[in-house]
């Protein structure tokens, strides 16, 4: 009987202990199964417009690169987008663009209006080559290394933090290697 | 200036809370009246302080004074004066500061109207109360402080989220909150009887009306969230078991269970640790819904406003004030004896039954909401639960429990006639059968589900209506003798009458919207007609339209049924000058049968824009249902019981203490 007024106390410490290791978890980290592998094979043609295109080869160049896939209907990639800017114009790592389901028309608005962080662009119409990617929604942003393999990819948009404290930090790192 | 003392008087209130945290709790136990007599005048000058803050900030949102950091990341100038007020609890410091606000107020209505309370108690209320009060300001003033500057002052905000920047929601998190914060009087309630050692109708009967004021507003809260999800998120859905709506819905389900438990209490002296027990994990649920927004813990549509660090401290004081609480529960619950006895077909059986699948449901829904957790912080995995588990799990529980709402008032305290119940109510039976078997035969389709959902909400409208008829004998008596009878009729009959066939007229809301509804996705061009649910809506085209401080596409649909023009129906997509993101404004075109529903979306690049049209049958008896819920609990809070107070302990125990001690 006595037990049974202990009981309480003894589920919320389970509850506690679990909140207490969630709170050491980011939420937003979903693994990649493509970390440390390198990037699939494929080859996109530029948005109607512009000359460039991206293809696998682009990331095999031994120059550590940031990729990008973003669409001009995406709201919450025009909250990163600053971010992106500042680091083109920083001109510390390559910033690629993946152009997922798109309009080039709007596409090429939306890169007009918002500013156009991008060395190359590849323009993914059908999303084809996003699945290989394992893209599953968009802002998605990936680091790639000197040999082309994914070495951290990011879910969501970008803050501030993120960018500052992961993404540019292992940029450098990889550069460094 | 106006800033700085807003900060002064928070820093003034940490300090009165700290000596009404401990001084009359020091001095109850001690018997040392100056200091019992200190918890009544201290608690309303600290509500004073913190209500000073409360203006500060609130000035410094309507003067658009961006030089604090809070209001130049949370307003614009250019914002509509509601939303500029409303900004003040749309953000994490502002909402804690509202918390504390309401948890003050709540403590300063005990010192004013508590007269009637043994002044022990009140002042071990009062200080349990300043110590949670403590724990918020601290977290407020060590991690949160609205009243932060910014140097150099930006010249404009940063803006509101355009989400939050609505009439629902502006008023959403008060009424969330004065039901979070009100639970705290049950649980200081509880706690204060737990150091007491007693446990008695009068005791019950004290914290009756805060359970129910704290239960309404949190049934309105929820309701109104509810009703914002449904319209601004423009998936016409009004519910979506996301880890926040979850969060207050928690709350809500040990919250009802203490209502019900609370009764047994008081008309019965039975369940006392078992009510003791619900009022600290009704508080507790509110306060794990706080961490559960606040920290980040769990990532949800609605989590706006997150951080980690933040979360350590909130962690901490849940483990100091539930793991503090149950602790007290754990050595002190088994002194409480319970007196009375009763069968298991009983009043008192059907409220233990109540208590049973609430609180199961209430587990399920927790368990639910943290398994994610569980389950990364045990190995790594990543998984989401989703509505089918919800409904798998939540759904089967409410069946018995609607059933038993309508039969347990028709039993009688100690032990109940089943048979006799059920004669009673073969009124309700017969409509409880006949509705469904009528939609089995005239609705186009008819899944079970659905069949034995309306049989459900028909039975419990049908069941609380035929119990009241009853009561009042309205069949088989004269019309004067039933007049009689409705007019001495306690309020908290009507109450409860009222609240039960609100939750029949929610269920069948519910069951018939999602049944029945008609969705159309479609890519329409200018002059296209769609029909949907018996009405044809016609597109005409969007136009351009300036807001006062966003840009919108308003697409405009004419409604027609058989021809004739019903409504024009005018959705918008906004898009904020101070924010990237766009908005979805539905147009709804409210009947009291059906909703009809309209989202405009993007366009397809060659005239055409894609448009989601909905007919739902029903789906405003959701909303209609949970007022009906609420102004129950209202008119059970005017109950005569509540407003000449609770009855004097019994003589001998009353005011001075001696024998209390004795027992204890």
């Amino acid at each position: 009987m006595r037990l049974s007024y202990v009981l309480p106390l003894a589920l919320f410490a389970v509850v506690a202990v679990a909140l207490g290791i969630g709170l050491t978890l980011n939420p937003r980290l979903i693994p990649s199964a493509l970390i440390d592998k390198p990037v699939p094979d494929f080859s996109l043609p530029p948005i109607d417009g512009r000359p460039d295109g991206l293809a696998a080869a682009d990331l095999r160049t031994g120059e550590v690169a940031i990729v990008n896939v973003f669409a001009s209907w995406c709201g919450p990639c025009r909250i990163e987008h600053p971010l992106l800017m500042e680091v083109a114009r920083s001109g510390e790592v390559p910033v690629h663009g993946i152009n997922y389901k798109d309009l080039p028309r709007n596409a090429m608005a939306w890169l007009k209006r918002y500013g156009d962080p991008y060395r190359r662009v590849g323009s993914d119409r059908n999303g084809r080559v996003s699945i290989d990617w394992g893209i599953y929604g968009v802002p998605e942003t990936f680091v790639v290394d000197r040999r082309g393999r994914i070495a951290f990819k990011h879910v969501g948009p970008m803050m501030p933090e993120d960018m500052h404290q992961r993404i540019l930090p292992l940029v450098r790192e990889l550069q460094d290697r | 200036m106006i800033v700085e003392v807003g900060h002064y008087a928070l820093i003034l209130a940490l300090a009165l809370s700290l000596v009404q945290g401990t001084f009359p709790l020091i001095g109850a136990q001690l018997r040392y009246a100056p200091w019992i007599a200190m918890a009544r005048p201290v608690a309303i000058v600290q509500f004073g302080f913190v209500a000073i803050s409360f203006a500060a900030l609130t000035h410094a949102y309507v003067v658009s004074d961006f030089s604090v950091l809070n209001v130049a990341m949370n307003s614009h100038s250019a914002k509509p004066l509601l939303y500029k007020v409303s900004g003040v609890w749309g953000n994490h410091e502002g909402s804690l500061l509202l918390w504390v606000l309401i948890l003050t107020l709540f403590g300063a209505t005990v010192a004013a109207f508590g007269g009637n309370l043994p002044p022990e108690l009140r002042a071990r209320v009062l200080s349990v109360q300043a110590l949670i009060g403590t724990g918020f300001l601290l977290f407020m003033l060590l991690t949160s402080n609205p009243f932060e500057r910014l140097v150099p002052a930006p010249t404009d905000g940063q803006g509101l989220n355009p989400l939050l920047q609505d009439p629902g929601l502006a008023f959403h998190p008060p009424f969330l909150y004065l039901g979070y914060v009100g639970f705290s009087m049950a649980f200081s309630f509880a706690l204060a009887a737990l150091v007491e050692g007693r446990v008695d109708a009068a005791w019950a009967r004290w914290v009756r009306p805060w359970t129910l004021a704290a239960w309404c507003f949190l049934t309105v809260g929820i309701a109104l969230g509810s009703w914002w999800a449904y319209y601004e998120l423009g998936w016409g859905g009004f519910w979506f078991w996301d880890p926040v709506e979850n969060a207050s819905f928690m709350p809500w389900l040990a919250g009802t269970a203490l209502l019900h438990t609370a009764i047994v209490v008081e008309k019965r002296d039975a369940l006392k640790s078992w009510t003791i027990l619900l009022a600290i994990l009704t508080f507790s649920l509110s306060l794990l819904g706080t961490f559960l927004v606040r920290s980040g813990v769990l990532t949800s549509v609605h989590a706006f406003a997150t951080d980690p660090s933040r979360g350590v401290f909130i962690l901490a004081f849940l483990v100091l004030v539930v793991g503090g609480s149950l602790t007290l529960f754990a050595i002190r619950a088994p002194c409480l004896t319970g007196g009375g006895l009763f069968a298991p077909v009983s009043r008192e059986g059907a409220l233990v039954l109540n208590n049973l699948l609430l609180t199961t449901a209430c587990a399920t829904v927790l368990l639910g909401t943290l398994y994610p957790l569980f389950l990364d912080a045990l190995t790594g995995e990543k998984v989401s639960v989703g509505p089918p588990y919800f409904h798998a799990t939540f759904v089967p529980l409410m069946v018995p429990a609607v059933v038993a709402a309508g039969i347990g008032p028709l039993l009688a305290w100690k032990r109940g006639d089943l048979a006799g119940a059920l004669s009673r109510l073969r009124l309700a039976l017969v409509f409880a059968l006949a509705v469904p078997l009528a939609t089995l035969m005239f609705a186009a389709k008819a899944p079970m589900l659905a069949v034995l959902g309306t049989a459900l909400g028909t039975w419990l409208v049908a069941a609380s209506i035929g119990e009241f008829a009853e009561r009042v004998r309205l069949f088989g008596a004269s019309p004067r003798e039933t007049w009689r009878r409705a007019k001495h009729l306690p309020r908290a009959v009507y109450g409860m009458t009222i609240a039960h066939a609100g939750a029949g007229v929610v269920i069948l809301g519910i069951v018939v919207s999602v049944t029945w509804e008609t969705e159309r996705l479609q890519v329409v061009q200018a002059g296209e007609s769609v029909p949907v649910g018996g009405y044809e809506f016609t597109f005409r085209g969007v136009e351009d339209v300036r807001g006062p401080n966003y840009d919108a596409v308003r697409g405009i649909f004419n409604v027609t049924r058989d021809g004739d023009l019903v409504t024009v129906m005018t959705p918008e997509t906004r898009i904020y000058d101070t924010s990237p993101q766009t908005t979805t404004e539905a147009a709804i075109h409210p009947t009291l049968t059906s909703d009809l529903y309209a989202v405009i979306g993007d366009p397809d690049g060659s005239g055409g824009w894609a448009a989601r049209l909905y007919h739902k049958p029903l789906v405003n008896w959701i909303w209609l249902g949970a007022i009906l819920v609420a102004a129950g609990g209202i008119v059970s809070l005017t109950d005569r019981r509540h407003r000449v107070g609770a009855p004097r302990r019994k003589a001998g125990r009353a005011g001075s203490g001696t024998a209390r001690a004795a027992r204890a």
